[in-house]
């Protein structure tokens, strides 16, 4: 359910960079998704669509780049690929994983007029 | 629901109270006007549009496409955590947390863990030791609330309404709104639900995990952002472990899995064995958030 909160923050965030940048309508918006965020991109699509109904952003394509979850094994010190967090090191079997990459959620640029 | 943007923060209550609509900024935001305005020059074709032939090209822009008066797409860069708010009203909150002493922990869990029930025991075991307040969230009611004002703690009950978490924004206003002492504790007792509440922070020192036996062992395997984002994990109702087939050194291999340092302490907070770790983790907290405090003092006096 928190999907629709993150629908209502990008929205914001739309609406003030709309003020700083001089724009009336968002055509397409790009995030950048972990594989690692608690996120269910099906469900922020849909929330998405609700949210922008009213504003600058209706009818905005909804555009979502997921990026890979990397981990550092802190057991044989490689920079590993994990699809989630209850991975093991492919290399080593331990799960003394940092995650370094892969949690993020970030609303990376628009395309507007 | 906001009537201006959707947002739900409409529904949230504060002590039975409807939390303030946010300010939308003054400066109406239009989308694109269905009738053409006509207040600007329309310019001539542009000639000779870098195009090698003789054609003039309206598509080149990234939309690639063209309507009559409008000017072609453009990129705007935008690079921000989509929780960006969320973590300026988070930073706020841990600031003036932190210049004031107060040690703050975030308590999540599933429903029914018995995150109350542990509180109100915490509360009693510390009666005396230091002033403690407490934010209760939970959709509807205030009988979480009700139940520590029992205790003689003061708390303020958030209600989130359809809202499946307490977001830092809420947690300011029932900031400003409980009498915290300096130098105290803050319970925030976040809405129950293992998925939510772990990507919101709150201005928190920590997220405190509860985890029951009656639950699955492997919960943390299932609802790992959860056990990822908290420092602490608590393994409650340890009382009924006799009854049950709940396999304690699983439960905490799963959680060691997804968070490897965690550290882990097993409780019964209606029978109170494990509950003097728990307080002397919580009072050891306190002492550094009150050094910290200190040192703020030391450094505003010397540069100030």
């Amino acid at each position: 359910m928190h999907e629709m909160s993150l629908a209502e923050n990008i929205i914001q965030l739309i609406e003030d960079a709309a003020l700083e940048q001089q724009f009336t309508q968002v055509i397409t918006v790009w995030l950048e998704i972990g594989q690692l965020a608690c996120v269910e991109k099906e469900s922020l699509r849909f929330y998405f669509d609700v949210v922008t109904q009213d504003s600058i952003a209706r009818q905005a394509k909804l555009e979502i780049i997921e990026t890979a979850g990397q981990a550092l094994c802190n057991q044989c010190k490689q920079d590993i690929l994990i699809a989630a967090y209850h991975e093991a090191c492919p290399h080593c079997g331990s799960y003394a994983l940092q995650v370094t990459q892969g949690d993020e959620m970030r609303i990376k640029e628009l395309e507007v007029r | 629901m906001c009537t201006t943007c959707g947002c739900s923060i409409g529904q949230t209550h504060i002590n039975g109270k409807s939390m303030q609509l946010h300010q939308h900024s003054d400066r109406p935001l239009n989308y694109r006007p269905l009738k053409h305005s006509h207040a600007h020059e329309h310019n001539p074709m542009p000639a000779g549009t870098s195009h090698s032939s003789n054609s003039i090209h309206f598509g080149t822009g990234i939309a690639g496409t063209h309507a009559p008066g409008m000017s072609q797409a453009r990129m705007v860069k935008i690079g921000r955590d989509i929780l960006a708010k969320n973590n300026h009203y988070a930073d706020e909150n841990r600031r003036y947390l932190s210049e004031h002493g107060i040690f703050a922990l975030n308590l999540v869990s599933s429903p029914g863990s018995g995150k109350t029930t542990l509180l109100v025991k915490t509360i009693e075991m510390l009666r005396g030791k230091l002033p403690i307040a407490v934010i209760e969230g939970d959709q509807q009611t205030d009988h979480d609330a009700a139940r520590i004002r029992a205790t003689g703690a003061p708390a303020i009950q958030i209600n989130t309404g359809k809202g499946c978490h307490l977001d830092a924004h809420m947690i300011r206003h029932a900031i400003q709104q409980l009498p915290l002492q300096d130098n105290s504790l803050l319970f925030i007792e976040n809405v129950g639900n293992l998925v939510c509440p772990s990507g919101f922070d709150l201005g928190e020192a920590h997220k405190v995990v509860t985890l029951s036996v009656t639950e699955g062992e492997d919960k943390p395997l299932k609802y790992p952002d959860m056990f990822y984002a908290a420092d602490l994990m608590l393994l409650n109702k340890c009382d009924l472990l006799p009854h049950l087939t709940f396999d304690v050194e699983l439960a905490i291999e799963y959680a060691h899995r997804i968070h490897p340092a965690m550290p882990v302490i097993q409780i019964s907070a209606t029978q109170g064995s494990g509950m003097p770790e728990w307080i002397d983790w919580i009072m050891s907290g306190c002492h550094s958030v009150a050094t910290v405090k200190q040192d703020l003092k030391q450094s505003d006096s010397t540069f100030g």
